[in-house]
């Protein structure tokens, strides 16, 4: 008994490990599966082993896939041109959710750093560029945090397409939907004001 | 232990799941580390921005720990964040900050100069450049490896100085160059305070305040400079 419930607490201490989960709520989560044994855990387990053994980065975009392209880069319809350079696979997965990009993506897996000496070859920079060449791209949409170390990443990439001829662009800021004016930060405002149109 | 100080974020990292680690570097206390507790929330994002002047709380229960944050904005920079330049400017004084000073070690004078800079650059005002530049011979000072450009190290003129003395950091006449001139640093006038400082001239007073900062970290143990101040050379250079 004494072995089944060590196994048990080691699900339950990687359970814990997961973003959102601390140990308690792990072990509510636990419990769950156990109870839930043939119609939760058992599927559940089957479907991780299976992605943990197919997983893996998409070649040309950085997506996760299951082995070569991921669907995107393999829909010829998502060809049209344009690639969204995001930070992580959850952005695109973010820009996916608005279906408002019919394009491709490019996922830099982080950002140029001041402090941690993240350069321009760790981010695959050089992989983007020689995309940018070879695939007849017209626009490149730079999706990435309105921090500073997004922006400068962003700038970094408008100066290493600037050869290229490629059309490079950014993403608004300003007042989100349902934001309250009262309630923004100063640097929000100043942005919303600079990228003010008419009505 | 517990104060209060006003200072500006010079980095932010994520501290589990809903804290961050911050450094700031404050008025009286120094560069200082600590956390701010709901640090990762959308909230506090736009406060913790590298750049950012906060005021600032520490708590600590004794006076080794890392101690917690409490922070209020008090000015973003956010007007940097559309200039290409600016942008650089600002991540390198964040850098070169984080990297010179050490830790809990109050330096007022320099601090004095930091905030304004921080301002110029923040509005992406014409000319900080040349304020960055100076600012850089000021930390250098602070450093123990300030530069002597106010007489000729070999003749004792104060006139038509045009080099620096990559040994000593004190400056070099013309005439007290001679056939040495090819092994000195060159003495852009921008920090002599003649005439208007061009990109060139900024570049070419970074790369001898580099010269010095390298020296700097090779006595310290041998690491290289941020590669933020290296992008911001390689920004003014492409701009002259």
């Amino acid at each position: 008994m004494a072995g089944a419930q060590d196994e048990i607490e080691a699900l339950i201490a990687l359970m814990a490990r997961l973003p959102g989960l601390g140990p308690r709520s792990a072990r509510r989560a636990v419990l769950q599966l156990i109870r839930r044994r043939t119609q939760l855990m058992e599927p559940l387990a089957r479907a991780m082993a299976h992605v943990a053994e197919t997983a893996q980065d998409c070649p040309m975009c950085g997506n996760i896939s299951l082995g070569g392209l991921c669907e995107i880069c393999a829909d010829p319809a998502r060809a049209t041109g344009e690639i969204c350079v995001v930070e992580d696979v959850a952005d695109l997965w973010a820009m996916e959710r608005g279906h408002a990009f019919k394009g491709r993506y490019h996922v830099l897996g982080g950002l140029l750093s001041a402090l941690d000496a993240v350069g321009p070859e760790e981010l695959g920079i050089p992989r983007l560029i020689e995309r940018v060449r070879t695939e007849a791209t017209r626009e490149v949409i730079v999706a990435l945090n309105a921090t500073v170390e997004g922006q400068t990443t962003a700038h970094y990439i408008a100066e290493a397409l600037e050869e290229s001829g490629t059309a490079v662009t950014g993403l608004a800021q300003g007042v989100p939907i349902g934001g309250e004016l009262d309630y923004l930060d100063d640097g929000t405002i100043q942005a919303a004001l600079r990228a003010r149109h008419s009505l | 232990m517990d104060w209060q100080d006003h200072g500006t974020i010079l980095s932010t990292r994520p501290q589990g799941e809903t804290s961050a680690l911050i450094e700031v570097f404050t008025a009286g206390h120094g560069r200082h580390a600590g956390v701010v507790r709901g640090g990762a929330s959308r909230k506090m994002a736009a406060t913790l921005q590298p750049g950012s002047s906060v005021a600032l709380r520490w708590r600590a229960r004794l006076e080794d720990q890392l101690g917690t944050f409490t922070v209020e904005p008090l000015a973003s920079r956010a007007g940097a964040m559309r200039d290409r330049l600016a942008l650089a400017g600002l991540s390198a004084t964040c850098a070169m900050l984080a990297f010179a000073l050490p830790e809990r070690a109050p330096h007022p004078a320099l601090f004095a100069a930091t905030e304004p800079l921080f301002a110029v650059i923040g509005d992406a005002m014409p000319g900080w450049p040349l304020d960055y530049l100076r600012w850089e011979m000021q930390l250098l000072d602070e450093l123990g490896y300030g530069l002597d450009l106010g007489r000729c190290a070999v003749t004792g003129s104060r006139e038509d100085l045009a080099f620096v003395s990559p040994r000593s950091g004190r400056a070099v006449s013309r005439a007290g160059a001679g056939d040495w001139a090819p092994r000195l640093l060159p003495l852009p006038a921008c920090l002599l305070g003649q005439g208007p400082a061009s990109w060139v001239e900024v570049t070419e007073g970074l790369r001898l305040t580099g010269h010095f900062l390298d020296r700097f970290a090779a006595e310290h143990g041998s690491r290289a400079l941020p590669a933020a101040r290296a992008r911001l050379i390689a920004a003014l250079a492409r701009q002259g």
